[in-house]
């Protein structure tokens, strides 16, 4: 199992064990994570399941691909040039056992 | 609303939920019932065509709101349900497990159903259709045990399906009664690129060939496909994807207004106040088309919901979130976009082209990597992108604004699409 932690900006944490090979997103939205939406499936069409990665666990991340980064750049959260993430792109299990989030205040 | 208030909402797909999930953001404090056919709980459609069908274990459906959403948002939630009729004068509607529900506000989220085919042996097993969870776990259970597939139908769902049993290895045909594929959706350019692009695939691609008739062997299980010119094509198995129809005979026997969809207004509003449609069953006025249109997206669904929640609530024509800039009417008027993804080739389309619509084209669908940039009148109206995320948000962001550019900027490799779309419009 990997761990997901989502840290939200009134102090409470979700703290998810999920299966390696899990979305962020999915795990959020199976467990009912507030904040993340994954309107769009986890197509990198939406930008609703956005994240801020801390610092930590940006080196274990895969790069940012094409669709996201422009995804990246429609946020209803201000974008962090080094910590924002889509959840739907970023999956846990092979290298990243384990993964701490903050989850912007606003995703629509 | 007239208390106690109750918003039955007909339909827990996309629009459906959104609806429900938008209502109680806005405040909306009355009760909630939802109701779906269908006994899953709710999930996402758009993955079933895609990441659903790979080969491996069997696949989670992703669900549209966590199991929670339903008792936090106080939503008296319904599964495996059917309405049967809406009583419009008592304002109640009546359900196939003998209760009867009164309403004060009704919302039509009923979505589409695939249409089927009438041939001879259209009813054999191995013939199947894709559009719910069981649809695509009775797909998914089969694709490991066949070698042949034929698809019926060029559109989204037939060339998804057929890009994801090639990536399985199968032997791929499909057939489509017209001469090019997406026919409906897209412009000649882009669909000729998919023409090519499935055959490069190995995609048998049979064009102006419709169905005819299916083989069968003394099981009643399909074994070819027989096409219009008298071709056969051995199958094990068959998908049907030859497009919806909206499910509007709930407010057809109702009377309410019905034209390929249910008519309603800007506000989503049926030919009944206290009725509301949204998303795949939804005949609006649409800016983007200029005319009447139902469209059948995430998108649409979701906006719409948005929308029609804002409009409920009193919130005014036009002042919900659902609005768009062009909504100068005050009528519901986002910008459409869709998206389906195809093996590695990812089509992305935002707005609605039409036919005639001049064509300008920018990149190289040598490399599987351009846009195709539609006017009307020298005005941008939709651009479909093949593998060029960055052209499909620039153009969302651009026609979202009412904004425009030349076909020459469009077809200027130099041109710097992406910082002209982020310009703020000129101050009037």
């Amino acid at each position: 199992m990997a761990k997901i932690s989502f840290h939200h900006s009134d102090g409470n944490v979700d703290v998810l064990d999920v299966d390696p090979g899990t979305s962020l997103m999915r795990a959020a939205v199976t467990n009912g994570v507030d904040g993340i939406v994954g309107e769009c499936g986890g197509q990198a069409m939406c930008a609703t399941c956005h994240v801020y990665v801390r610092p930590e666990y940006l080196d274990a991340l895969p790069e940012i691909g094409e669709d996201e980064e422009e995804m990246l750049e429609c946020t209803a959260g201000p974008r962090d040039e080094t910590r924002s993430r889509l959840g739907c792109q970023i999956t846990v299990g092979d290298g990243l056992e384990q993964i701490e989030v903050d989850v912007p205040d606003d995703q629509i | 609303m007239s208390t106690p208030e109750n918003v039955v909402v007909v339909g827990n797909g996309q629009a459906g939920i959104q609806l429900v999930d938008s209502l109680r953001k806005e405040g909306y404090t009355g009760a909630i019932t939802l109701l779906g056919e269908e006994r899953h709980h709710p999930y996402q459609r758009p993955p079933l065509s895609k990441d659903y069908l790979a080969a491996g274990k069997d696949p989670v459906p992703l669900p549209l709101r966590p199991e929670k959403f339903f008792t936090t948002n106080d939503v008296d939630a319904r599964l495996g349900v059917r309405v049967t009729s809406i009583d419009r004068t008592a304002r109640t509607v009546a359900l196939d497990d003998g209760t009867t529900l009164a309403y004060t506000k009704l919302v039509l989220a009923t979505g589409a159903a695939n249409r089927e085919l009438t041939v001879p042996g259209a009813a054999l097993s191995g013939i199947h259709g894709l559009r719910t969870l069981t649809d695509a776990q009775a797909l998914h259970a089969r694709l490991d045990a066949v070698r042949s597939v034929v698809v019926i139908g060029a559109g989204f769902i037939g060339l998804e399906f057929a890009a994801a049993a090639r990536a399985r290895g199968l032997d791929v045909t499909v057939l489509e009664y017209a001469d090019r594929p997406m026919g409906r959706a897209l412009t000649p350019v882009t669909s000729g690129f998919f023409a090519d692009a499935h055959q490069r695939l190995g995609v048998t691609l049979r064009l102006g060939e419709g169905i005819a008739s299916f083989d069968s062997n003394d099981d009643g299980h399909v074994t070819a496909a027989v096409s219009t010119t008298g071709e056969r094509y051995p199958a094990d198995l068959v998908l049907v994807g030859v497009g919806v129809t909206p499910r509007t005979e709930l407010a057809q026997a109702a009377g309410l207004e019905v034209d390929n969809g249910i008519v309603v207004d800007g506000s989503l509003r049926t030919s009944d106040p206290d009725i509301y449609a949204l998303g795949d069953c939804a005949s609006f006025p649409n800016a983007h088309a200029g005319a009447r249109t139902r469209l059948e997206s995430v998108q649409n669904a979701t906006d719409q919901a948005r929308h029609a929640a804002a409009a409920m609530l009193g919130a005014g024509p036009g002042a919900g979130p659902g609005s768009g800039p062009r909504g100068e009417t005050g009528g519901y008027a986002d910008l459409p976009w869709f998206w389906s993804n195809q093996g590695h080739l990812r089509l992305q389309i935002a707005g609605l082209s039409a036919p005639g619509d001049q064509t300008v084209l920018r990149g190289n669908p040598a490399e599987e990597k351009f846009s195709v940039f539609c006017f009307r009148n020298n005005t941008l109206t939709a651009v479909e992108s093949v593998n060029q995320p960055a052209d499909h948000m620039a153009a969302r962001r651009l026609l979202s604004a009412g904004r425009t550019l030349t076909p020459e900027q469009a077809a200027d490799p130099d041109f710097d699409l992406k910082a002209y779309s982020k310009q703020q419009p000129a101050a009037v």
